[in-house]
Parts: structure tokens; sequence; C-alpha cells
């Protein structure tokens, strides 16, 4: 009935004291953002009020449940943080922004390695590759380690490309593009890596800022891929997937489904963005002559029946698919986010060549397997 | 590399180190983090846990706001209504008003199961999520016609015989008239529909949601049917949630004694159940937080006497049949329920003998629901385990100190928000089951109805602590301070346990386990929680205090 300032800032004094932290997020939530509570105002008062210098960073993003999907949230923090924090101090610091893309921590960890490799200095945000699957403590940390350090997010203002990740994205007002317009720094907006076409186009990417070629050992990994996929193709070709999720993973992994023989007959997604469609096609050469079912804003009801005109042979997506797969009798290749009945959802690589090469197999294996187990006599060559 | 020393299996020598520590000092170490004054409001939620004279305990606060930016474990109102209290049911079609992330993330995330054969339709929709999906015009604009929309749409696809509509945040703000469009779809579509307010933002926690949802059980459903069925001793079973299967368990046993369930709350339950659950005889209550506001409502207007028991460890299963034979009164039931438990304890305590061994002395912690922190003491004491600290996420008062205190409970704003039904005698279906001076005694053969000792009487004094909406950051200096062997939760702080190297157990949904009622469920706990804290798995770890021993001594000598 009052407001929710008062709550809000005893919330951010107490945290302080607990949790001497060096920043503090606030998500808005239904509740707040209906009874028009000002976030950023209430938060600005407080910083007024108690000045202090050595105080934490505080930032804001407003995510009601009723607007848009997590995805929304998810990308909207990023460009929350790097508007508060940004700053162009050093113009000579150079580096690459890395807007990685909403990926399990072992894509985060596959991201850093790569850029390691080139020996780039980059800033990536998030990254959440420690924080959300990091090893045992060993004595009692307060706030986990890992994550962007927040020097870091400043000097994102003084980086000389942003790559972000996800090719709906693209088409969104995203920290890649504030920061085109704040600082002038190009943006290069590339779908998600996923399998070998988009995985070459981001280290096309890399090499153009840095200057640099592919290492050797991404040659190396690009090739073996190549190899499995002349030597499995046979095993996949003409199966046909459902393929669900947020809208750039759709994207990206239909891309891969296409390049390796198998028709993602039906790409479905929660999002609706308007460019899935479009963006399918770019992805997908022959995405007409396949006849692929594309479907926004549904839900899992919806594709449930559309899977069964799709006459799918397998799903691949998260976890909350299992019951239209379940009903059709047909495996569940589990990837995204979140997986919530299988062990390892966070060790799951999905990009790169590495991913590629891991989904590769995953999914011929599975295709292999429904084959033998269908079989009555129990043949061990198939 | 380091060689890592090899973790003791066997009692620890130290195992009785804990005595050692002085409680009003831990006390004090903790809250000295605090700002004075959140120190002063923790402190009263924060007891040691001691008898203040004959009959009382320390009084705990309870059922109070959580103080802002304090890590706490609480969950909504909504949470409570949906999530808890109706969440089982597997034939009602649970509608969520509001934006997606409500239904979402209570989609089937509680691992209580169902049986959809024992009833002759089947209906199951429990595995389905649904919801009205608001999105910002339809905050602008109000909601109404889509959710009439939602339950003409359910109903077509569905038929089911009832739709229950739960209200979020939002639309309590927007002020969408639920009760108006249920009402108007139960006339068009003549089956049962209505809602429940059970905005996010009512009460302190979930419990005001377990409130919403009993009384709009009581309103709208329990007692539409006078069907009598078959059975000589008929019950419900209470707040029992069918976690993992242990409405299962607990069903099978009653069978074996020739006790006859009419309808479980809600655990396994069905609409047909609920709605002849009023010709029953006796109400039994597990989870005391939860539900005792139907058994209360439904003893004033159907003359339905309840009694607590309490089906999690095999003691505490025997004492509760005990009592459920001797409220009947009848030489043929006191003999079979002897006879089940006499022929079920062989392997309990064989079970018993076997794991004690490897977990004698050893500490547990467990802060978890409302009722689940004391039931399980229980099953921990039944292996040796000493319960060193306990406490509720949503309990109040009585919870804590027993059914004697409610007088003296002071109700605040935020619980005068719950709607309070008035009840009284049903004119022509009021038949009190027993005399009615046995009902107002609250009292039938020497067993005592309508009474609950709550959680601190059942806990060692001096030593041992209850602490009431506990903060994460308690949690970990908790953890610090004792070393549990094992620490009792939920999934937000299943992560947070682990990181400390130590096993961490989900009281709410049972991880991957369960059934852990009744005597099968018990051994099935024992020999999990052996496994648990017994594993190979941390002889690989070194956990903090391995590291430093000191910690002990620190406590120990201030």
């Amino acid at each position: 009935m009052f407001g929710g300032g008062a709550n809000l800032k005893l919330a951010v004094s107490n945290i302080i004291k607990q949790y001497q932290p060096a920043l503090i997020g606030v998500g808005t939530t239904c509740l707040s953002e209906t009874i028009g509570d000002d976030v950023p105002l209430i938060l600005r008062e407080y910083i007024l009020k108690n000045h202090d210098p050595e105080g934490p960073a505080v930032v804001s993003v407003s995510t009601p449940s009723y607007s848009g999907t997590h995805i929304d949230g998810f990308h909207g923090a990023i460009r929350a943080t790097v508007d508060a924090l940004a700053k162009k101090e050093n113009p000579d610091a150079g580096g690459i922004n890395l807007f990685p893309g909403m990926l399990s921590p072992a894509d985060y960890r596959h991201y850093k390695e790569i850029l390691s490799d080139f020996g780039a200095r980059y800033q990536m945000l998030p990254d959440y590759s420690q924080t959300l699957d990091g090893p045992m403590w060993t004595e009692y940390q307060k706030i986990p380690a890992g994550g962007t350090p927040i020097k870091e997010i400043v000097a994102m203002g003084d980086a000389s490309g942003s790559i972000e990740l996800g090719r709906v994205l693209a088409k969104t007002k995203s920290a890649g593009k504030l920061l085109a317009d704040k600082f002038a720094i190009p943006c290069h907006s590339i779908g998600l890596p996923i399998g070998i076409k988009e995985t070459d186009l981001f280290f096309d990417r890399i090499s153009a800022i840095t200057g640099k070629p592919m290492p050797e050992k991404y040659v190396q990994e690009r090739s073996r891929l190549i190899d499995a996929y002349a030597d499995g193709h046979k095993y996949v070709f003409e199966a046909r997937a459902v393929v669900y999720g947020e809208e750039d993973l759709v994207i990206g992994m239909a891309s891969f489904l296409s390049e390796i023989g198998v028709v993602p007959a039906l790409c479905a997604s929660g999002g609706k963005s308007g460019h899935l469609k479009a963006m399918l096609r770019d992805v997908i050469d022959d995405f007409d002559a396949k006849g692929i079912t594309v479907m926004e804003g549904v839900d899992f009801v919806e594709i449930g029946e559309a899977a069964k005109k799709a006459h799918a042979d397998f799903f691949i997506g998260n976890s909350k698919g299992y019951k239209i797969a379940r009903e059709m009798k047909k495996p569940l290749i589990r990837i995204g986010f979140p997986i919530h009945d299988r062990m390892g959802g966070a060790r799951i690589v999905h990009i790169g060549y590495r991913g590629a090469q891991q989904l590769f197999d995953c999914i011929t294996n599975t295709i292999i397997q429904c084959r033998q187990d269908a079989s009555p006599i129990g043949y061990t060559y198939m | 590399m380091t060689v890592m020393p090899e973790k003791k299996t066997e009692n620890e020598e130290d195992a009785k180190a804990w005595r050692e520590i002085k409680p009003e000092d831990v006390k004090k170490t903790i809250l000295a983090k605090y700002p004075a004054k959140v120190a002063r409001k923790r402190s009263k939620h924060f007891v040691i846990n001691k008898k203040k004279d004959e009959q009382n305990y320390e009084e705990i606060q309870a059922n109070v706001r959580t103080i802002p930016g304090i890590i706490s474990q609480r969950g909504c109102c909504y949470a409570g209504c949906k999530g808890v209290v109706m969440g089982p049911t597997r034939d009602i079609i649970n509608l969520t008003h509001g934006p997606i992330g409500c239904g979402f993330y209570s989609w089937l995330t509680r691992r209580n199961q169902t049986d959809p054969s024992t009833t002759p339709d089947g209906h199951n929709f429990m595995t389905y999520c649904f919801s009205t999906d608001m999105q910002d015009e339809e905050v602008i604009f109000g909601g109404e016609k889509k959710l009439a929309q939602a339950i003409q749409e359910a109903y077509d696809i569905f038929k089911p015989k009832m739709i229950s509509v739960f209200s979020t945040c939002p639309i309590g703000l927007i002020g969408d008239d639920i009760h108006a469009v249920t009402r108007k779809m139960q006339e068009k579509l003549g089956i049962t529909i209505f809602g429940f307010s059970c905005e996010g933002y009512k009460g302190v926690s979930q419990s005001a949601g377990h409130h919403v949802a009993n009384n709009g059980l009581f309103k709208h459903v329990i007692g539409q049917d006078d069907t009598v069925g078959e059975g000589k001793y008929r019950v419900n079973l209470l707040g029992e949630y069918n976690i993992g299967g242990d409405e299962f368990i607990i069903d099978e046993i009653f069978e074996k004694c020739g006790i006859k369930i009419v309808s479980t709350f809600s655990g396994n339950s069905s609409v047909d159940h609920f709605r002849n659950s009023h010709t029953a005889d006796l109400n039994l209550i597990m989870c005391h937080r939860s539900i005792n506001y139907v058994a209360d409502m439904m003893e004033e207007k159907y003359g339905i006497p309840w009694m607590k028991v309490n089906f999690l460890g095999a003691k505490a299963t025997s004492a509760s049949l005990r009592k459920i034979a001797q409220y009947y009164g009848d030489q043929e039931l006191i003999d079979r329920v002897e006879a089940v438990i006499a022929e079920e304890m062989v392997a309990v305590e064989k079970a018993q003998a076997d794991v004690r061994p490897r977990l004698e002395g050893k500490l547990a912690m467990m802060f978890v629901g409302g009722s689940r922190a004391h039931h399980y003491q229980e099953l921990f004491s039944e292996m040796g385990m000493q319960t060193i600290a306990a406490g509720y996420e949503f309990a109040h008062r009585d919870d804590y100190e027993g059914r004697h205190v409610l007088p003296t409970i002071r109700v605040d704003a935020d619980s005068r928000n719950i709607e309070e039904l008035t009840v009284e005698k049903d004119p022509e279906r009021y038949n009190p089951r027993i005399p009615e001076e046995e009902l107002k005694a609250e009292e039938r053969h020497g067993i005592k109805l309508k009474e609950y000792e709550g959680m601190m009487a059942d806990m060692e004094e001096g030593f041992t602590y209850a602490i009431d909406d506990i903060s994460q950051y308690e949690t970990e200096k908790m953890i610090e301070i004792y070393k549990p062997a094992i620490f009792c939760a939920g999934i937000k702080e299943k992560y947070m346990v682990q990181k400390h190297g130590m096993p961490m157990k989900q009281l709410h949904s049972y991880d991957s386990g369960g059934p852990y009622a009744v005597y099968k469920g018990a051994i099935n706990f024992y020999y999990e929680i052996d496994r648990m804290i017994n594993s190979k798995v941390w002889g690989h770890i070194r956990a903090p205090w391995e590291e430093s021993p000191e910690l002990t001594a620190m406590y120990a000598d201030e």
C-alpha cells in the first residue's frame, strides 16, 4: 500500500552489513512493478543519503514476470550492469567484450579457454562458470569466488570490439549495442557458436579483432569433428528432430542438426521475437525444401501436438519436454537449461567444435541405441 | 599431490565435544554480526531450548515478517496454497492466474506422488502446468477475460471434475475479481470452480497460503458428497503430502490394521475423496501447521474430532497407531495394531542395530517446514543421532511451544489479512462421533484430542536450539561451529551446505529418495542417512574445520 522503498533500503543496508559485497543487483518483481515503485530512484536516494564512496555499486533491472521471457531478464540484467559500470578510461587498453548467451558453465569455461588460446585480452559478462559449477570450498566463503570482476566490467568501455552471441539478441537493445552507442565500440552480432558453421563465424570474428589465426589446437578439433561427421553421418541423416527452448538456442541447435543431416522438423520456442523463422532460414540453406515447421510463443502442449505431425524421431531440449517425448515414446536428448532430471547439465558443452563433437556423438548414439533396443534379436553391431 | 587424511567413519572420539560449547556464547557471537536493531529482532527467533517453568519453554518469536536483506528460507503465500496444499491433488485442474513464472517454478517440483488408478476416471493432471500467462497488456487492462477463456479451454480439453484458480501478486494489485469469474464459469460449466486469493504478498510466509487453501477446500469441496463408504474405522489423514510415496506406505500399514483412509489431505488425494471426507470418524493430523484449520472447522461443523499423529520414526508410528486404536477402544483393533507393530518391529530393530554403531552420537541439524523439523528428529534419535538445532520456515509459536500457548499468541496485521471462517454446526450433518462431553474435554479413553506439545518439548534442554526462520548467514555459522554430520533443509540450502563438504538431505522433496514414513520408510531412511554420512566421497574432501580444528576450542573457551 505504501510502496516498497523503505523495505528495499533496509534490505540493501542489511546486505551490506552481512556480506560487504562489491555490487548489489536488484531485480524487480511483478509486485514492485505493478505498485509502481521507482526502483532506480529509491536506490539513488539510498546512495545519496549514505554517501559512502567505498560502498558497493548498485545495479537495478526491470524484470516483471509478465514481460517477455526469462531470456529478456537475462540479457536485461547484463545490459543494466554494463550501463551502470562500463567506462572509457584507457582507450588504448583494447580487448574483446564477450556476451556469451545463456549457456552452461562448461560452455563459459570453453569460451574462456578459446579466448585465452588466442592470447586475447577479454572481458566476459556474465561468467557463472565458477559460481554455478564450482569446486568444493576449502574455507568459508560468504560470497562464492568467481564471476566477472567488477574492474573488467568497467573496462568493457575500453574494448576494441564486442562479440555478442545470439541472432535474435542481435535484433534487441543489447549490452553490445549500448557499448557501441556510448563508446563507439564495434559490435559483432553473430549466432551462438553451435555446430561447425556458426563456430567458424565465431573464430572468424575473434581472428578479425585480434588479428591472429585460429590456434592449431582448434584447427585439429575442427578437423577431427569433420572426420567424425564423415564417419557417423550415415546413422543420423534424415532423422527428424524436435528442437525447443530459447530462440537463440533453437537457432544454433537447428543449424548444427541440419549440417549433420538431421532435419530439425519442428523448431519451437516460448519466445516470440518475430524473427525465429527468418533466422532459421538464414542458418539452414535448404530450409524450404525440408518443410521445417517453426512455432513461436508456444507451450509444451502445442509443441507436443505439432511433434506428432512432424513425425519426430527424437526431441532435443531441456527437461521440461520430458512429458511430450514420453507420450510419443521418443528419446529426449537433454541440452540447455533447465536439466533437472539428469546429472551434469552444468557440464554439457554446447559450443565450439568440442561441443559439436559431444552433441554429435550423443545424438548418433541415441539413434543407434533406439535401433538396437527395437531389434528383437539383440545385435551388437548396428 | 596432497595426501588426504582418512576421514573417520567410526564414532569420532570428540562426539561429546559439542556439549563443551556454551549456547549463550554461540548466540552472542552469531548475532553480533547484525546491526543492533536486527540483532534484537533475530534474538527472539534464536532460542536456546530451555524450560522457563513447569509447563512452558522459552518463548520463540515466529510467524512474523522476515527482515529485508536477510537471506530467508521462506516461500510465499501462493507457494503454500498452490504448491503445498493443492499441488499434490491430481484430478483438480490447478490454474495459476498470473504471469508464467509462478506456474512454471511450481510445476511438479515437489516430488509428491499419486496413484490415479484408485479413482474410476483415472484423471491425472499433475504433469501439466496450467497458467493464464499474463502479459503486460493484461496487467494494464485486466485479466478477467483471459481467465475465463483459460477456464473454458481447460474444461474443453480435459473435462475435469473441478478447476481451482490461484491468484498471484499482480492479480491482487490490479483487482481482477477471480471469485466473480469462477462463480460465473461454475454456473456455465456445471462443475466445481472456485478461486484462492493467495497473492504472494499476503501474510509473512507460505503459512498464509496453507490457511487460504484450507478455507477454500472447506467452503467449496468438503461435504459435497454424503455417500458413506466401507470400512469399520474410517479416518482422514491430514497434512500428509505423499512426498516420495509416504502416503502409499502409511495406507499399506493402515490397511493391515483394518483402518480405512477416507481422504488424505492432500497427498495421493482425489477430489472425490475430499468431497466425502466429512463422513469419516476421526481426523488424523500429520503436519500440524499446514492443515489444523481444516480439522478444527470439520470438528465444529460435522462433529469429527481430531488428534495429532506422526508416522515418521518407528516409535512414533507405533505410538500413533496405538493412539488410534485406543481412541476407538475396540479390542479387536487394539490387538490387530499390536500384532502389526510386533511384526514390523523385527526388521526395524535389526536395521537400527546395524546402523547405530556407525551413527551413534553424531549431530544433525534440520530447518524445514512447519512440522518436519520435529518429526524427523524421531528418525535421527532412533539411529542414535542427536539433533542439536532445529527450526521451521513458516511455523507459528504453537508448533514450537505447544498448543497451550495458543491463547497468548498475538495476532498481528499480517495474519489478520487472512480470512478466518466462522463455522457453525451443520443443521443436518452435524453428528458428534463421540459423546459431547468427551469432545468438550478433548479426551477420549485417556487419549488427548486436539493436542500437540510442539517441537521444543522433544528436544534436549540446555544444549539445543530452536531457531525460527533461520537466515543463510546463521546457517553457515551454526555449521561452522558445530560441524554436524548432516544438515537437513530444502533445495535453496542444498548447494550452500554441500559446498561445506558435508552431506545435505532435503526433507521437502527427499532429493531422489523416499518413502520414509512408517516402518519400511524408517528402515529406508536409516540406511540412506548411513550411506550419506559414511560415504567414501567425503574421504576426498577436507572440511574447513579439519583444516583448522581450533574452531571448536575457540567457542569452548570463550
